[in-house]
């Protein structure tokens, strides 16, 4: 029945974007009831075939060598279609390429979903041929999310596809060079990019004369050392010019003023290694996948417990449930052994299992279930984890990875990975869980970047699926330790000559003299 | 309660009334002897121990590492060097500061001197404080030396869930190599570090040890990388679980048909 009304949402999704939330209700139930009985209800003319998505066939899967099972070099490139055609496809000016990426629906694959084509139009404002400036593409390949190891494929198995991807991306901006900006870390990655890179400059690809079009277009490697904040977009420029990695604030945005104070767009590995292949088949295949606003294919990463963890590219709009099933062997144990799933890195709340069942994976599906796609990274839990020490491991996380620019997020993600610490072993009062969520309240949207929100939602998801496991642990922890006060401290540690706020939760008197939980 | 906490006041006061009269007639010693009487008495200060983020981050000089140290580039690497400077704008050379403090790293062994901080400085023409920020911002700069393998093992929730979780792993190196996390072997083979997501999640749990991501531990295939390198030999990076990259485990779900080829599927236009 569940499953019914789901199917029947979803093909009202489909079919009515347009429609108010108020008329959503109806049309759901329009929906179901077959047309020829949904007289009155005139908001909703047809009801489409209800249609599932996933279960993406080889001919439309866009990374080809995902797996490295073939050459990644140019010559089992070209075999794989890149390169085809490159020059015709430059000679059609930047309108139509921008104009193609606005009609394939392609939304940013970096995280925020951002639709790709609009953001490469901000680079050709009116007046752009009058400024001197050069004009810079910057590849974001600083992969660090944890979860996310998608990009990672692309360089290693496909990297002629984000070279080309550079140069018709660029061509889309009229920018004059491209630097991709990779992790340290991935040193396997950037040998077969650069690789990749020479290939392309000694057949002529790129370079001056790009593919004999007449457009020059250079293609840079650029290696980072180690920092997460670096994926967000103004840290990345900051980190490309040689400085600490420290978002800068916008505006201006760096479509105006970028790297090296010039026009710039940073955009994801996995949106302009894409590009070359939506060109090629056209907009419509590209739009025919997926949802309404949420087209296309996507590259899942799924970690955690699953029989199979693996990367994969599928539809998107593809349930989640049917992703792990059919990919990873489903869940260990089961799904009903499932506890919980992070559908998208480290930085987006978590999902408990009931909401898991419903979901598809994309932005909007995920939106309505306050969680979000992020960069398709699944995270799964199984009931044998401990899901306060597994938030509370990415509470650390942000707190080492905080660039300490905004003191927000600075001084919160240390208390948020604090506060977590004690909350693992239940040494906290109950207080303190409206405490940390309203400290996570105050960090969100009060920093430069959204670091600060990254670190508050895990938390948030945490609060608001799994809020009686925390209070679960504190009566646990209470009936060996008697009570805890705000902050953490023992209450039987209490020093009696010691002056004390009257807000830390102190026991009455009485019950702190008992010395019962004296060790 | 309320008188609880006046005559804990008071006896606060009278504590710090007689830490000033001993401040007065005796020297600072005694003083700081006859606070710590007064105030045992009274209420204990908590104090708990600093704790730092990874490295220090001033420098101090030490035998090992200070600026009188000769560090230039060798003839190998000032060609690279130069091919990385050529990658940016004439004018912003210090661009190439992340790439070049990371060759400096290679040549001096696997960390970071402030010699080499210096000389790059020098060839980028940029005040050595400028380099000393990055070099102290980014994680990769190690600025003390490290061994001969740099172990780096990921921690992070999904290697901390997947596979047999790197707890296990983390105990197992611990116990294999005798150090902890953040310490040295005695003869300066491998230092062990935990580090946050280095983005091989499907692969988990995973280390990396100088350039190689090691991947799909357990804590047999962990020791029996560790012994090989410790022998000297070459032990094939990747996947130790006989996968061969990250796809499932159990066969392939996808990519499991020849590959298109070069205009197919494509429109007309660009076939």
């Amino acid at each position: 029945m569940q499953r019914a009304s789901l199917l029947a949402q979803r093909a009202a999704r489909q079919s009515a974007t347009a429609i108010s939330k108020t008329s959503f209700k109806t049309a759901t139930k329009a929906s179901v009831v077959p047309s020829s009985q949904s007289r009155g209800l005139a908001t909703v003319t047809d009801a489409h075939p209800v249609r599932v998505h996933g279960g993406l066939k080889d001919q439309d899967r866009i990374f080809q060598n995902a797996y490295g099972r073939h050459d990644f070099l140019l010559k089992g490139a070209k075999a794989r279609g890149d390169w085809h055609k490159t020059k015709e496809i430059i000679l059609k000016g930047h309108d139509f390429i921008i104009n193609e990426m606005k009609a394939s629906g392609m939304r940013g694959r970096g995280g925020a979903g951002f639709p790709s084509g609009l953001k490469w139009s901000f680079m050709n404002k009116p007046g752009w041929e009058k400024d001197p400036r050069p004009r810079y593409l910057v590849i974001n390949a600083d992969e660090g999310e944890p979860g996310t190891c998608k990009d990672r494929e692309i360089m290693r198995g496909d990297p002629h596809k984000l070279v080309e991807g550079c140069l018709i991306a660029g061509r889309a901006m009229n920018a004059n060079a491209a630097y991709i900006y990779v992790r340290g870390e991935f040193y396997l990655e950037v040998e077969h990019l650069q690789a990749a890179i020479n290939e392309a400059y000694k057949a002529g690809l790129i370079g001056k004369n790009a593919c004999g079009s007449g457009y020059d277009f250079d293609v840079y490697v650029h290696k980072g050392a180690g920092a997460y904040i670096c994926g967000e977009e103004t840290a990345l420029i900051e980190s490309l010019e040689g400085k600490q990695g420290k978002p800068r604030l916008k505006p201006p945005f760096p479509a105006d003023v970028g790297l090296f104070g010039c026009p710039t767009t940073v955009a994801n590995v996995e949106t302009v290694a894409a590009c070359p292949t939506i060109i090629r088949r056209g907009a419509g295949w590209f739009a025919g996948l997926g949802r309404d606003k949420n087209q296309g294919t996507k590259l899942y990463a799924i970690s955690g417990h699953v029989n199979h963890p693996c990367v994969v590219e599928e539809e998107m709009g593809i349930p989640l449930k049917d992703l792990i099933e059919r990919h990873c062997g489903g869940v260990r144990g089961g799904w009903d052994n499932l506890l919980g799933i992070v559908p998208g890195g480290s930085s987006v709340p978590i999902l408990p299992k009931h909401k898991c069942e419903e979901v598809l994976m994309d932005f909007d599906s995920l939106r309505e279930a306050q969680s979000s796609l992020g960069t398709g990274a699944v995270i799964v839990m199984d009931k044998s984890t401990d899901v306060v020490k597994a938030i509370s491991r990415f509470a650390k996380f942000y707190k080492h990875e905080s660039c300490g620019q905004c003191t927000p997020c600075r001084e919160g993600t240390t208390w948020l990975a604090n506060m977590m610490e004690r909350f693992e072993s239940g040494r906290g009062n109950s207080r303190e869980i409206d405490m940390i969520y309203e400290l996570t309240k105050q960090m969100e949207g009060h920093t430069i970047c959204a670091l600060a929100d990254a670190a508050a939602w895990p938390i948030q998801g945490l609060l608001r699926h799994f809020r009686p496991e925390l209070e679960k642990r504190f009566a646990e922890y209470e009936l060996k330790n008697g009570p805890v006060l705000v902050g953490g401290r023992h209450a039987r540690e209490l020093d009696p000559t010691l002056a004390m706020p009257a807000n830390m939760a102190i026991p009455d008197k009485d019950v702190r003299s008992l010395s019962t939980y004296a060790q | 309660m309320a008188s609880l906490r006046t005559s804990a006041g008071r006896s606060l006061l009278r504590a710090s009334a007689r830490l000033a009269a001993a401040a007065t007639s005796t020297p600072s010693t005694h003083a700081l002897r006859a606070s710590t009487v007064a105030t045992s008495s009274a209420r204990q200060f908590s104090s708990t121990s600093s704790q730092r983020s990874d490295a220090l981050f001033v420098h101090r000089n030490t035998e090992y590492n200070n600026p009188d140290i000769p560090f230039e580039f060798n003839q190998e690497n000032k060609k690279i060097a130069d091919e990385i400077i050529s990658h940016y704008p004439p004018q912003y050379k210090k661009a190439a500061v992340i790439p070049l403090l990371d060759l400096g790293q290679r040549q001096n062994s696997g960390w970071t001197s402030i010699s080499v901080m210096n000389h790059v400085a020098k060839i980028l023409e940029m005040p050595p404080m400028r380099v000393y920020e990055v070099a102290t911002f980014y994680t990769m700069f190690n600025r003390e030396p490290v061994g001969k393998y740099f172990l780096q093992l990921c921690t992070t929730t999904p290697c901390m869930l997947g596979g047999c979780g790197s707890t296990k792993i983390l105990e197992t190196i611990q116990d294999h190599l005798k150090i902890k996390a953040g310490q040295t072997t005695p003869d300066k083979k491998f230092t062990l570090v935990e580090v946050e997501c280095l983005g091989a999640c499907a692969n988990a749990p995973m280390i990396q040890i100088n350039d190689d991501f090691y991947e799909d531990l357990t804590p047999e295939t962990i020791v029996k990388v560790l012994d090989g390198l410790s022998k000297g030999e070459k032990v094939k990076p990747g996947p130790q679980s006989g996968r061969h990259s990250s796809e499932p485990a159990q066969g392939r779900t996808a990519l499991t048909s020849q590959p298109y080829g070069p205009g197919q599927h494509c429109v007309p236009e660009f076939a």
